[in-house]
């Protein structure tokens, strides 16, 4: 019998072939949706209305992305959704299988094979750069040092007009106080790497053209983290008249999106010099606000435009005067709500709620350009249902990087793009290096200290030799 | 040609109030395998990341060779550190998916596909260099990750268990392939593991660190043979050494009825102790009249040996739960149905430690 561990018990996971290998599931347990490369076999499932990601893994990293993917969700960091560990699965001849860790399927998350698509525009792929920035940056600012960040370990999300990024895949994280310099300079060293070969491979695939290139967007990578790095811990010094200077600097982090919790302002007695640093310094700044004041769980910039509407519906009101929560509660039940109402329930996996009211916002205002007058909101809700909502795909489940990339390219297997691309008529070339390995069980763990003194017998090398 | 050498290095996290690495000192010869093997957290990643340039030492200093490093930026050092990475691009020939780090160096073309070449060569990847990587099996994979180490051509390796995430068998496979390949090209290496196993099948000598402190470096057959203190000769070795507390008496130190040999000049080292604990490997048992006696609660038969599993005789029933196991691995068939036996030691592979000190005093 396999052993789940889970907080949240699940008797619908019960029934899949937990005997099987991964590999091997029948594909009408499996969602055929698109997906970062892998090195473990890794399949979607659906279990009720819900999409789970499994991934087969040996059991101390199960167990270890389990719970760093805890913690990282519980310090409200941009990552999967764990669900929970199968240990202990046998096959039916009694062998044991590695375990599955189960991870809720992101919604309405856009892996980056299916953003990166011929032609893409450099506009675009520089805001996903951004927010990979931003990722990093959070993850460091909790003390969370990631060891593996590539394209295919981020899942990019809609934001407003920009993409807000989570981290996938934790396998190899640490989880500090804090990091030190060199543990970020070694993070960021493995990002230049590994991110550098990912766009290396899209160029190759003919989906990264000039003047994108990969070395300059991995050096972007490189310097906008340590500018945001700065503005987000480095310290600040001026004289004692420029006091406005903190108050600046807190505006701009708020600009970023980030609160600062507490910052570090020390005078020297001496002179009339004041060094400040901000020293915690939390993500969500606007998020934050949007949900204390509407309860609507965003994206940072979808909350910083929704925020933006509501400002402007208080002041077009002349609410000026009235408490903003109960503002806040108008605007939620008069202008959010009916816009929704507007979207037909077969249309709404399409958007999220609060990117759709982005794209209503924008509508509008094109619209009002054009025809030099104010659209109200309801019409244009009904306008972009009609005109762009309709031709758009499906995006909490999007399908769309699974079509080939180009008349050639065929998956060798549609459930995992890690295998590559099919190739006629090839066989593949005779390697010895294979006949050698050996099929033997492995007495794994087990110290055979007779190999061992027979090996230092012939090299020469005995015990107490090097004393 | 390099060598290594910390001295006195040490790294105390921002923060932190004890060293994450405290006053570490080791040689590494040039064209050393060494192996840094302990428990999480015991300070091996950092160790290895000072080495590397990317954490500060905060007291004394690394060299490369006869150059201080200690101060120097990381891309100064000629070393490579390797990680986890086997990700393995689909659009991109295998060749590219070794050399492609280099092109980011900006590494000439001609002796970038040169060192690829050569690299393929020592790896049997020749035929598959033109190809697009798909198929490849968890073993071409591996290969794929080690050419990408090799093309760099450092002076010195730094490898981060980068065998961690492997099942068992290509684990074992993959880490005869690395000592191999390390031990033709001669590139010093640095390791760092969890695993003894691997520490003790890989390295050329294994050093083991406890609390960010060097606890023994040898070769590890020393490491076996001769551990210097009770962490080590608990930590090497699986199934791991028997350590038994026992009464200092005259001759020796009683365990039980019996009284364990040990020579005077060694019980003179603990003077005042009124304990001490033996270390008994397991092989180093044979039944014998005169000896240990103990109930035996489970046999395992290996084919040509058994594994015997029992408690110290007399443990009553319950405290037999969490009683100390003592693991006996045996040549002689084990009468069937007999619950106690007297395991006999030979005295020359008994292992004495002070429990004060913790230190070995045989
Ligand atoms: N919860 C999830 N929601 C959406 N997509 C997911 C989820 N989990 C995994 N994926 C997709 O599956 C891919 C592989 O998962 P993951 O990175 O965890 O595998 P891996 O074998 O550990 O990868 P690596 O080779 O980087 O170690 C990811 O790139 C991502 O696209
Ligand atoms: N940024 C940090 N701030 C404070 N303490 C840290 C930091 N990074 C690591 N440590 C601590 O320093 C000690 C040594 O860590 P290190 O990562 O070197 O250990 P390790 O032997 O490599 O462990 P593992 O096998 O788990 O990787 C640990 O106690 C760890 O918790
Ligand atoms: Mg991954
Ligand atoms: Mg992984």
């Amino acid at each position: 019998m396999p052993r789940f561990v889970s907080t949240t018990p699940d008797s619908r996971l019960l029934p899949f072939p937990w005997d099987t290998p991964l590999a091997d599931w029948p594909v009408e347990l499996l969602v055929a949706l698109p997906r970062g490369l892998s090195r473990h076999v890794v399949r979607f499932i659906q279990v009720g209305h819900s999409v789970y990601a499994a991934k087969e893994v040996v059991e101390h990293l199960a167990v270890h992305e389990y719970r760093l993917l805890t913690d990282l969700y519980r310090l409200d960091t941009p990552s999967v959704e764990p669900v929970g560990i199968i240990t202990e699965r046998r096959d039916r001849a009694g062998n044991l299988l590695d375990p599955i860790l189960l991870t809720r399927h992101l919604e309405f998350s856009l892996p980056y094979r299916s953003l990166f698509t011929p032609g893409v525009r450099q506009e675009t792929v520089s805001r996903l750069l951004d927010a990979m920035v931003v990722l990093i940056a959070r993850l460091h600012l909790i003390g969370f040092k990631w060891g593996d960040v590539s394209l295919s370990n981020i899942l990019f999300r809609r934001d407003a007009g920009d993409f807000a990024a989570y981290l996938v895949d934790a396998e190899t994280g640490e989880l500090h106080t804090g990091l030190s310099d060199g543990q970020r300079e070694q993070d960021l060293e493995i990002a230049r790497t590994n991110l550098y070969g990912d766009f290396l491979d899209l160029q190759a695939g003919g989906l990264l053209l000039p003047p994108l290139d990969p070395i300059t967007l991995v050096d972007t990578v490189t310097t906008r983290y340590h500018e945001l790095w700065q503005e987000l811990t480095g310290v600040e010094e001026f004289s004692g008249s420029e006091m406005d200077r903190i108050e600046g600097r807190v505006r701009r982090l708020n600009a970023l999106g980030f609160d600062v919790a507490e910052m570090d302002i020390q005078t020297d007695a001496g002179s009339s010099k004041i060094r400040i640093q901000p020293k915690v310094v939390d993500a969500g700044h606007h998020q934050r606000r949007l949900m204390r004041l509407t309860g609507l769980d965003t994206e940072e910039n979808q909350a910083r435009r929704l925020l933006n509407d509501l400002d402007t519906y208080r002041f077009r009101m002349g609410l000026s005067h009235v408490d903003e929560a109960v503002v806040a509660h108008r605007w939620l039940t008069e202008v959010f709500e009916p816009v929704m109402q507007q979207v037909p329930q077969q249309l709404r996996a399409k958007r999220e709620p609060a990117q759709l009211f982005h794209e209503v916002l924008d509508y509008r205002w094109y619209g009002s350009q054009r025809e030099h007058r104010e659209m109200p909101m309801i019409e244009a809700a009904q306008g972009y249902v009609r005109d762009v909502l309709e031709a758009l795909p499906d995006e909490a489940m999007s399908r769309e990087a699974l079509l080939p990339v180009g008349p050639t390219e065929r998956l060798v297997n549609p459930y995992d793009p890690s295998q590559g691309y099919v190739e006629e008529g090839e066989q593949p070339p005779h390697d010895p290096w294979e006949d050698e390995v050996d099929d033997s069980p492995v007495p794994s763990g087990f110290l055979d200290i007779a190999a061992l003194r027979a090996k230092a017998a012939d090299t020469g090398e005995g015990s107490g030799a090097t004393r | 040609m390099a060598t290594v050498s910390y001295k006195d290095a040490t790294r105390i996290y921002p923060g932190s109030d004890h060293p994450a690495v405290d006053r570490l000192n080791l040689e590494i010869g040039d064209g050393e395998f060494m192996v840094l093997v302990g428990p999480s957290g015991c300070g091996k990643s950092t160790s290895l990341r000072m080495l590397a340039g990317l954490e500060e030492v905060n007291e004394g200093n690394i060299f490369i060779g006869d150059r201080d490093v200690t101060d120097l930026p990381p891309k100064d050092r000629d070393i490579a550190m390797v990680f986890q990475n086997y990700a393995l691009y689909p659009h991109m020939t295998v060749a590219d998916n070794m050399g492609f780090a280099l092109k980011m160096q900006n590494v000439p073309k001609a002796e970038r596909q040169q060192r690829v070449l050569e690299a393929a060569k020592l790896l049997g990847l020749e035929d598959f260099l033109n190809r697009r990587p798909k198929a490849l099996s968890g073993g071409q994979r591996q290969r794929v990750a080690m050419g990408r180490a090799i093309v760099r051509q450092p002076h010195v390796f730094l490898m981060d268990e980068p065998l961690s995430n492997l099942d068992a068998k290509l684990r074992v496979s993959t880490r005869t392939q690395i000592a191999a390949l390390q031990a033709r090209l001669g590139v010093t290496t640095v390791y760092v593991t969890h695993d003894q196993v691997e520490a003790m099948t890989m390295g050329h000598r294994v050093a083991v660190m406890k609390d960010g402190i060097l606890q023994q470096v040898d070769s590890p057959l020393t490491l076996y043979d001769k551990p210097a203190n009770l962490f080590v000769a608990g930590f090497i070795g699986s199934p791991a050494m028997n350590l038994i507390s026992g009464k200092v008496v005259d001759g020796g130190v009683q365990i039980g009825d019996y009284v364990v040999p040990v020579p005077r000049e060694v019980l003179a080292k603990a003077e005042g102790e009124q304990n001490l604990t033996l270390g008994i490997r397991p092989e180093a048992f044979h039944v014998d009249e005169a000896g240990i006696a103990v109930d035996v609660s489970v046999v395992e038969d290996l084919g040509a040996d058994i594994y015997l599993y029992a408690t110290l005789a007399g443990t009553s029933d319950e405290a037999k739960i969490t009683a100390q196991q003592i693991v006996a691995r045996l040549s002689t068939r084990h009468p069937a149905g007999q619950n106690r036996v007297r395991l006999g030691v030979d005295p020359a592979s008994i292992h004495v430690f002070s429990n004060e000190s913790q230190l070995r005093i045989s």
